[in-house]
């Protein structure tokens, strides 16, 4: 709370106008469409539509399609969170070691973040292609069957692949910042103790790496529910089959592709209801960092 | 330069009353320092004067004009915080010249302005660095400048040494009284270190949550304290102040020991209070009462001693001079000085 | 003594890998944008620049994407341009004008703008693409540059952002300001803007990023090819199963695609660093 501030009274709603204005426009009243829509039905030609209740939520919740995409979200974002967040922290560990060079080990590993997630996958695509991708070709040489235009699998660890690539960068970052933070008094102090390296990183720094962890935790699943749907609708279209078909790629498919709208809406709504508890959950969190920051 | 007036100036925050009617006309050209306690009102009190506190009920004018409803730079005043507020990405000049700049004077009067201000100030050396690049008493000077430079109506300073370190600050304390005097400037200033408020001011303003206890000379405030807490919060070390009983033939202190003193008008229980100072030791047979001493400082010059009266528990400070050769343990026979004795009610503290 | 060295060394083999798994994507789109279509289609692809690059890069901006997907590489660039700086441009005025107001001033609802602008940190387009689409054609913003960008300027973080940091200014700068005579504006202008360099570096770095990298919302929103993005437009020119696509140029489109955020990043490092980290506190 200021103690000191402008007297001017019509001044801050000019200010606001803008931001709000769009907010409402864009976010609050679409948002409240959706709602409206997943509770209605409407005749195939768009005419008239008439009140149905949850009737599309139990529709949308018992489709083994919209189950099947559940659990592809699950698996995808599971294993996207899980390899990019180890793999930026053994980085960050590492980067954390060395003295001379660390400035140009994070520039190199700051790239993927401007790259665009449908970039991302294109660029792993064309490295895999069964026919011709370079890095597809050894796999072939040692007679691994390879192909994620027909197999699922494949395809699923394509995108998986390419999604966590592009994720590393921004959770490197954030644990070096979090790694610096750490007060190296605490490690000589552990390492006084007689602690090992490998048992002081286990009982002292993860530990108190873990605000960061959390955080990125949320950030990535959130990155891995939205932020991939670029990769998934470039490289796979949600195939083969229904294979990589995630909740979001669902949403869009069944709304602009196959225009089934009360689906469509019921969907989204969902999908708030699990970024709205992400952010709680996060924000439950952070009121707890503050507390005893 | 102006006066200042400041009639009947009520503050509330959430209908919770924090200064309760402060009345009191500053001079052109006065020195008038606000002392208390921290969180007493001081600086709201300076902040309504500036037009960064709105003011609840009361008026407050600076020179003619009733400044209530005037935003701070329509009252053509300056100040000084505490942790001086200097534009950190701006150079010392850039610093000073900002309000001349924004009141649209001319480039080359803003430079004589500055220049000036600078020369006064010795910050002519300074004048193209960054506010990171001073130390301390550097930077507290550039704040002054900042203020001096407008030549205000009235110049308010918020606690604007005590940032620095000791030696600094009395240092600085002797710079803002020079200054003061040179530029005859009407200044208010807020302070919660009463040596500071007793050695820069011509009056003083003793405040108490939210009450202006005492508006007076440093002199007056001193030799007769207008309340039992201007009593104990000016000076040091603090006077003593301990109930006694008062009848025709004088005082009877704790401990039982009786003491002539005549012509008391006072009677019953009241506040006694004795300046460290004023304790006599008595040497001869003349009416005294037992202190035993616990422990005694020297500090060159005089010494304090600490002592109880005997029977009681109403502890004493004695200053006494540096050559004593009273010594821990010692039972002192101690006199009252007729002349010196204060009284408070006990009932609101205020002098009888 | 010797342990210490070994474990750094060690340190530097792993940080070496990462920086080939991190880079190497990157890398060997370049590599494969200096080729021809022939050697590109024959595993393994050389670890080296080709002899192509000159002509790739040449057909590509004099007509050869052009030739693919209907729009000229140019106009691409352009578009995907237009749409970055003014979404960055746009979020950082429109969030900074409601930061302001929302720290610097008392008004009615003050606490309840706050949330409303907070709580769209819960919508991302993706939970509501059908409505807003919707809004988009009832306002006539198809195929428009003000479609492509207006929806994504409000941003919850960016406001976030700047509302953390002018908390953090001292509320005597205001009064010393106010004291010298300043009135919003002038605060604004001549402390405050100066004062956010920094974050207003940062988050130009991170929108535009946000802005270059976007992807179903230009896919909604334009149907014209004379609106696509670069990503769009790339997404568009391959066909994996279609043995006629002129891989060379897509590898120089690629390049195109990821050089110029990538510059933004790498340049802007110091203050997106900051930026980024301090965002999501």
């Amino acid at each position: 709370m200021r103690r000191t501030v402008f007297p001017h009274k019509v001044l801050p709603w000019l200010l606001l106008a803008p931001q709000l204005a769009i907010t409402l426009i864009f976010f609050y009243w679409p948002a409240a469409q959706a709602f409206r829509q997943s509770v209605l039905k409407e005749d195939p030609f768009g005419l008239s539509s008439t009140f149905v209740g949850l009737a599309n939520f139990r529709k949308v919740l018992s489709d083994p399609n919209y189950l099947n995409a559940l659990q592809v979200t699950v698996v995808f974002s599971l294993l996207v969170a899980f390899g990019a967040l180890a793999i930026a922290l053994f980085l960050a560990v590492q980067a954390e070691k060395i003295i001379r060079g660390k400035g140009f080990y994070r520039t190199m590993m700051i790239w993927p973040y401007a790259v665009a997630p449908a970039i991302a996958g294109m660029l792993w695509l064309f490295m895999f292609n069964p026919s011709f991708g370079t890095l597809a070709w050894p796999l072939r040489q040692l007679g691994i069957q390879w192909n994620p235009l027909l197999d699922g699998g494949d395809a699923m660890a394509l995108v998986v692949a390419a999604a966590t690539w592009k994720q590393i960068s921004y959770n490197f970052l954030f644990f070096v910042a979090g790694l610096q933070a750490i007060p190296k008094s605490l490690l000589e102090a552990a390492a006084i103790d007689g602690a090992s390296r490998r048992h002081a990183f286990w009982t002292v720094v993860f530990p108190l790496l873990a605000p960061t962890t959390f955080f990125l935790l949320v950030v990535n699943t959130v990155y891995a529910l939205f932020d991939t749907f670029g990769i998934i609708h470039a490289v796979t279209g949600g195939g083969p089959g229904k294979a990589t078909e995630t909740l979001v790629y669902k949403v869009y498919n069944d709304g602009f592709v196959n225009l089934i709208m009360g689906d469509s809406a019921a969907q989204s709504v969902i999908l708030m209801v699990i970024v709205i508890a992400l952010t709680a959950f996060q924000f439950r969190f952070i009121e707890r960092r503050v507390h005893y920051a | 330069m102006a006066r200042i007036q400041l009639h009947d100036v009520r503050k509330s925050y959430a209908g919770q009353e924090v200064i309760h009617g402060v009345t009191m006309d500053i001079a052109d050209g006065e020195f008038v320092v606000i002392v208390g306690p921290s969180g007493c009102g001081k600086s709201t009190l300076l902040r309504m004067v500036a037009g960064l506190e709105e003011i609840t009920s009361g008026q407050v004018s600076i020179g003619d004009r009733v400044v209530n409803d005037l935003e701070p730079r329509e009252r053509n005043i300056a100040m000084v915080f505490q942790n001086y507020a200097l534009y950190p990405h701006m150079t010392v000049r850039e610093n000073m010249a900002y309000g001349l700049k924004i009141a649209g004077m001319s480039r080359p009067e803003i430079e004589a302005a500055v220049a000036r201000a600078a020369a006064m100030l010795e910050l002519e050396p300074y004048l193209d660095r960054k506010p990171r690049q001073l130390s301390g008493g550097q930077r507290q000077r550039v704040a002054m400048g900042r203020a001096l430079v407008r030549e205000p109506a009235a110049l308010l300073l918020d606690e604007p040494l005590s940032n620095l370190d000791a030696k600094l600050r009395v240092q600085m304390r002797l710079q803002i009284r020079d200054l003061q005097q040179r530029t005859a400037q009407t200044t208010l200033y807020v302070t919660h270190d009463q040596v500071e408020a007793m050695t820069l001011a011509d009056r003083l303003i003793v405040m108490e949550k939210g009450l202006a206890q005492q508006i007076a000379t440093p002199h007056e405030v001193y030799t007769a304290p207008a309340t039992e807490f201007v009593a104990g919060f000016i000076g040091s070390p603090a006077m003593n102040i301990f109930t006694v009983t008062c009848d025709d033939s004088g005082l009877l202190l704790p401990g039982g020991h009786r003491m002539p003193v005549p012509g008391l008008a006072a009677r019953g229980e009241v506040r006694l209070g004795l300046r460290p100072e004023d304790i006599c030791l008595v040497e001869d047979d003349s009416p005294a009462f037992p202190v035993l001493l616990r422990s005694i400082e020297w500090l060159g010059a005089d010494a304090f001693g600490y002592g109880v009266i005997e029977g009681s528990d109403v502890q004493l400070t004695l200053r006494m001079s540096g050559q004593t050769s009273v010594a821990r343990g010692d039972r002192l026979r101690v006199g009252l000085p007729a002349d010196r004795l204060h009284f408070f009610s006990t009932v609101d503290g205020h002098r009888l | 003594m010797a342990a210490r060295g070994l474990a750094r060394t060690m340190a530097h083999f792993w940080m070496i890998l990462g920086v080939i798994i991190v880079a190497f994507p990157i890398y060997y789109v370049f590599i494969a944008s200096t080729h021809s279509v022939q050697t590109i289609l024959r595993p393994p692809l050389p670890l080296l620049p080709g002899p192509e690059a000159v002509a790739n890069y040449t057909e590509a901006f004099t007509g050869g994407v052009g030739r693919i997907g209907g729009v000229s590489l140019w106009l691409l660039l352009g578009n995907t341009t237009i749409i970055a700086l003014g979404i960055a441009i746009g979020k950082i005025v429109i969030s900074m004008a409601s930061a302001y107001a929302i720290v610097f001033f008392r008004f009615p609802f003050r606490m309840a703008c706050f949330w409303l602008i907070f709580i769209t940190l819960m919508l991302p387009v993706e939970v509501r693409i059908q409505p807003t689409y919707k809004v988009m054609v009832d306002l006539g913003l198809i195929d428009t540059y003000a479609g492509l960008i207006l929806p994504l300027i409000a941003s919850a973080t960016a406001t976030l952002l700047f509302r953390q940091f002018f908390m953090t200014i001292p509320d005597e700068l205001l009064e010393a300001a106010r004291v010298d005579g300043a009135g919003p504006w002038r605060f604004f202008k001549d402390i405050l803007w100066p004062l956010s360099l920094t974050n207003v570096a940062a988050i130009f770095v991170i929108q535009f990023i946000y802005g270059w990298t976007q992807y179903l919302w230009p896919l909604l929103v334009t149907n014209s090819n004379e609106m696509n993005t670069i990503v769009i437009a790339l997404k568009k020119m391959i066909s994996f199963a279609d043995a006629d696509t002129p891989w060379n140029l897509v590898m120089v489109t690629s390049v195109l695609a990821i050089l110029p955020p990538i510059l933004v990043v790498v340049l802007m490092q110091r203050w997106f660093v900051k930026g980024l980290v301090e965002t999501e506190k």
